[in-house]
């Protein structure tokens, strides 16, 4: 009893720590992948100077961040201001306890997994709305009131996506996602053609929405730095700014978790052959590179016509999907 | 609706155009120059700061003080003096500052100078932090560089 | 999408965009009254960056103001240069040698291709994308390479002279510049796949910032403006001047009155500069740069000028009085950047903030040349 009790103690900050530092290895190094990747992109050299390769540019970033003076305008919300950082960041994080890194490697494994995920990456919108309005800045204000449009019309598609594939898998529970999609990549979710012949596009719907929840380009109505200045992170410095950088590499890095886990295999490898954490890090980082590479290919989309691709094409073909999913089901 | 779904097909391959731009271009060599390790060199025409040529021979600036410089430049920076010389034929320079903080890089000093004593300098790293520091005593630097 | 703005009787309130805002490309102030997104009234206020350059033209004699020229548009400094250097030398009587109208007629065009590469990625920066920008300024680098080892400057170049130009080209520049037409011409197939057919892109540019004709001709917009509106005025071919009507080509226009239509006119003429940039370099004459005999402190007789040139951004004109004395009784600058802004208080009433700052971007507005 007590060592049961012990060890799970043990389990718990093992965990703990195991996460944080996954997140903030993460949330550092995908800002040095992105200021590389887009430098390779656009013939430039990036960073180079800190370290071999500029690789402890991260550290040299984080320092600049912590001693900068984190300034608080007249006519702020102070509570709220400095509320809206760690509301953003915290549900990101809490996320990550539920991702199955490998066949024993998940910090719980819930029942429920999935539903979580998404009731805690709901709460993002929530945390840089509450960051825009405490700004008390127009610029804030009216990219705050786009987020909160633009994350409920994304909120949809990718939830009707999800129902599909859980109504494939039959199961909310992560770890049990990735064992049915064991075997090979002709077994992983987004090539199960058997089970629903839309599989792939509902993958590349996902994805869509992926880089729409995140806040990503082409779907960066929070920041749209030539038309509000910063968005709703005009305000912000110093570290408060950090937070939100730190939100938005690990809700990327959650979001392609997810993504991996419920389409790509999880960590199974594609030819059946020595599953384990390092397939499921290839796909995750893979999948996250393609974000980048998203980026520094096209310019911002409009706000109307973002929300009109997701209610007149996203919902629509989402909806569609969960039918003929169910007709699948039903009939073979 | 036939249009829309011709559009969104259409829409999807021009943006698989534009990534497979990107991705091929993260493969090209970078055409950037590393500045602090590697500089461009600059053209021969490049028009720096202007500064004193000297004579070959003698070692001495080959200004005649005949002040055209001076009132060819259109923002006033420059400023020279000079005396009799010993040997009583001309004048010798004593002294040319030339106040960057005022000069717009226009060459016409040069362009009026006669005797080709003026001429550009390939210097483009000047950067102050102190005002002073922007006015140039060329006499100084063309006897330092000599 | 656009508000009916007349029968608005809601709440607004006033953005300012600028004088430091990434959209204004410089220290553009535009004061917008704002009902949600959509703009109400957008109120330019300028005068952040105004340095009298016409009472300095008016002080100074007509050589010491020459440098400042390149100092009003300074993305196409060479044009400003041209229209001044052209102006006095109309007014005094004074012939240039048909090798530096030929050599002016490179430059310059190499000036406009360089211009409208680097309007290409400003105006995708301020659509969100930042890839193109660094691609034209790879290609923008040729030319300011080529232009650099001849006038010695990157940017305000000060290179032509009343006469004629300052140094005459060498070999190295007329085989440069060949090279760089026929990688310029091999690029353009990327941007078109790039840029012009990027979903993204149309979307944000098709229909969007509609001006037309008519409202251009009366603010007296010129250049890709009114020429992206389907009016084919171009300086070059309305009243040639320099060695232009020795060269064929084509003036773009389109009909589309909307970004895309600015934008297609832009692409269009850095196709159409290549053709005469390839003309002239074949064509070029040997022969002096320079006049003969024109003296060095200029005093032109009593007279009225007005020279008008093709900027990379519509019609520059320079008007000059003279009274016979050193300086110019009289210096009128007329920048095509003023009356193009003018046009955007009208347009863009009842727009939405990102298609207006495309539209604003789609102008192609240069701030020192605004506020001169």
């Amino acid at each position: 009893m007590r060592m049961e009790f012990v060890l799970e103690i043990a389990r718990v900050v093992l965990y703990v720590v195991g996460i944080l530092a996954f997140v903030g290895f993460n949330a550092s190094y995908l800002v040095l992948l992105e200021r590389k990747g887009s430098a390779r992109f656009q013939l430039r050299h990036g960073p180079t100077e800190v370290g071999p390769f500029g690789l402890i540019q991260p550290v040299a970033d984080a320092v600049k961040l912590l001693c900068k003076q984190i300034l608080i305008p007249k006519n702020v919300d102070v509570i709220l201001f400095f509320m809206a950082p760690i509301l953003v960041l915290l549900p990101a994080i809490l996320c990550m306890v539920t991702i199955p890194f490998g066949a024993t490697i998940a910090a719980r494994n819930f029942n429920l997994g999935l539903l979580m995920v998404f009731a805690f990456a709901a709460f993002n919108v929530f945390g840089i709305l509450i960051g825009g309005w405490a700004s008390h800045n127009k610029y804030a204000n009216l990219a705050a009131a786009r987020v909160v449009a633009q994350n409920i019309a994304y909120e949809i598609p990718t939830l009707l996506i999800v129902v599909a594939v859980v109504m494939v898998t039959g199961t909310f529970n992560l770890q049990e996602i990735v064992a049915q999609q064991a075997g090979g990549f002709w077994r992983w979710n987004i090539l199960r053609l058997d089970l629903n012949p839309l599989q792939p596009v509902a993958f590349l719907m996902y994805f869509i929405c992926l880089l729409a929840e995140t806040n990503r380009a082409p779907f960066d109505m929070v920041e749209a730095e030539s038309e509000l200045v910063a968005g709703a992170y005009t305000e912000y410095s110093g570290m408060t700014f950090g937070v939100f950088f730190m939100a938005e590499y690990t809700n990327i890095v959650l979001g392609c978790c997810v993504a991996t886990v419920l389409f790509l295999g999880g960590w199974q490898c594609p030819f059946g052959l020595v599953p384990g954490p390092h397939w499921f890090l290839l796909k995750m980082y893979a999948l996250c590179f393609t974000v980048i590479w998203v980026r520094w290919s096209f310019p911002r989309v409009q706000f109307y016509n973002l929300l009109n691709l997701s209610w007149k094409i996203l919902i629509p073909v989402s909806l569609a999907n969960i039918i003929l999913t169910a007709l699948m089901l039903k009939v073979f | 609706m036939r249009n829309t779904i011709q559009e969104i097909i259409s829409g999807a391959y021009s943006l698989a155009v534009g990534m497979k731009i990107t991705i091929c271009n993260l493969f090209r060599p970078t055409v950037t120059l590393h500045y602090p390790h590697e500089s461009a060199t600059m053209p021969a025409r490049f028009r720096g700061h202007v500064e004193l040529a000297c004579d070959p021979e003698t070692g001495k600036p080959k200004c005649v003080v005949c002040m055209a410089c001076q009132r060819a430049c259109p923002s006033g920076c420059i400023s020279l003096d000079g005396q009799k010389s010993e040997s009583g034929k001309g004048k010798v320079l004593t002294a040319y500052s030339l106040d960057f903080s005022l000069c717009s890089l226009c060459g016409l000093c040069v362009e009026s100078c006669k005797f080709d004593a003026l001429r550009f300098s390939k210097q483009y790293n000047l950067a102050f932090t102190r005002r002073e520091e922007c006015t140039f005593n060329l006499l100084e630097r063309a006897q330092v560089k000599k | 999408m656009s508000l009916d703005v007349q029968n608005l009787d809601r709440e607004t309130f006033v953005v300012n965009l600028g004088p430091q805002h990434p959209a204004t490309h410089g220290v553009l102030r535009i004061k917008l009254t704002m009902d949600g997104e959509y703009i109400v009234d957008a109120e330019p206020v300028l005068g952040y960056i105004h340095r009298m350059h016409e009472k300095m033209g008016e002080n100074r004699s007509y050589a010491k103001f020459l440098p400042n020229m390149g100092r009003m548009d300074y993305v196409a400094a060479l044009f400003n240069s041209h229209g001044y250097v052209a102006a006095v030398e109309r007014l005094a009587g004074i012939t240039v040698p048909e090798r530096a109208e030929f050599i002016r007629v490179i430059t310059c065009e190499l000036n406009r291709v360089a211009s409208h590469l680097l309007w290409l990625g400003a105006y995708l920066i301020d659509l969100g994308g930042f890839t193109p920008m660094l691609y034209a300024f790879d290609d923008r680098e040729m030319i300011l390479d080529l232009l650099e080892a001849v006038t010695g400057a990157r940017l305000t170049f000060c290179y032509f002279r009343f006469g004629g130009v300052a140094n005459d080209v060498d070999e190295n520049f007329v085989s440069g510049t060949r090279v760089f037409v026929a990688r310029m011409r091999s690029r353009m197939p990327m941007y078109e796949a790039f840029v012009s057919k990027n979903i993204i892109f149309r979307k944000r540019c098709e229909g969007i910032g509609v001006i037309s004709a008519e409202t251009c001709r009366r603010y007296g917009a010129t250049g890709p403006v009114i020429r992206g509106s389907g009016v084919a005025y171009d300086v070059r071919k309305a009243e040639p001047y320099s060695a232009y009507p020795r060269f064929q080509f084509n003036v773009a226009v389109s009909d589309l009155c909307d970004n895309m239509g600015r934008y297609r006119v832009r692409v269009d003429e850095i196709v159409e500069s290549l053709r005469i940039i390839e003309q002239a370099i074949d064509q070029l004459p040997g022969g002096p740069v320079m006049a003969e005999k024109v003296p060095r402190s200029l005093k032109p007789p009593k007279g009225d000028c007005y020279f008008n040139v093709e900027s990379a951004r519509g019609s520059f004109g320079v008007r000059v009085v003279s009274d016979a004395t050193e300086n110019a009784y009289r210096l009128k600058l007329r920048s095509p950047c003023l009356s193009n802004l003018h046009l955007f208080r009208e347009c863009s009433r009842g727009m939405l903030l990102p298609d207006a700052l495309a539209m604003l971007g789609s102008l192609d507005l240069v701030i020192p040349d605004i506020d001169r």
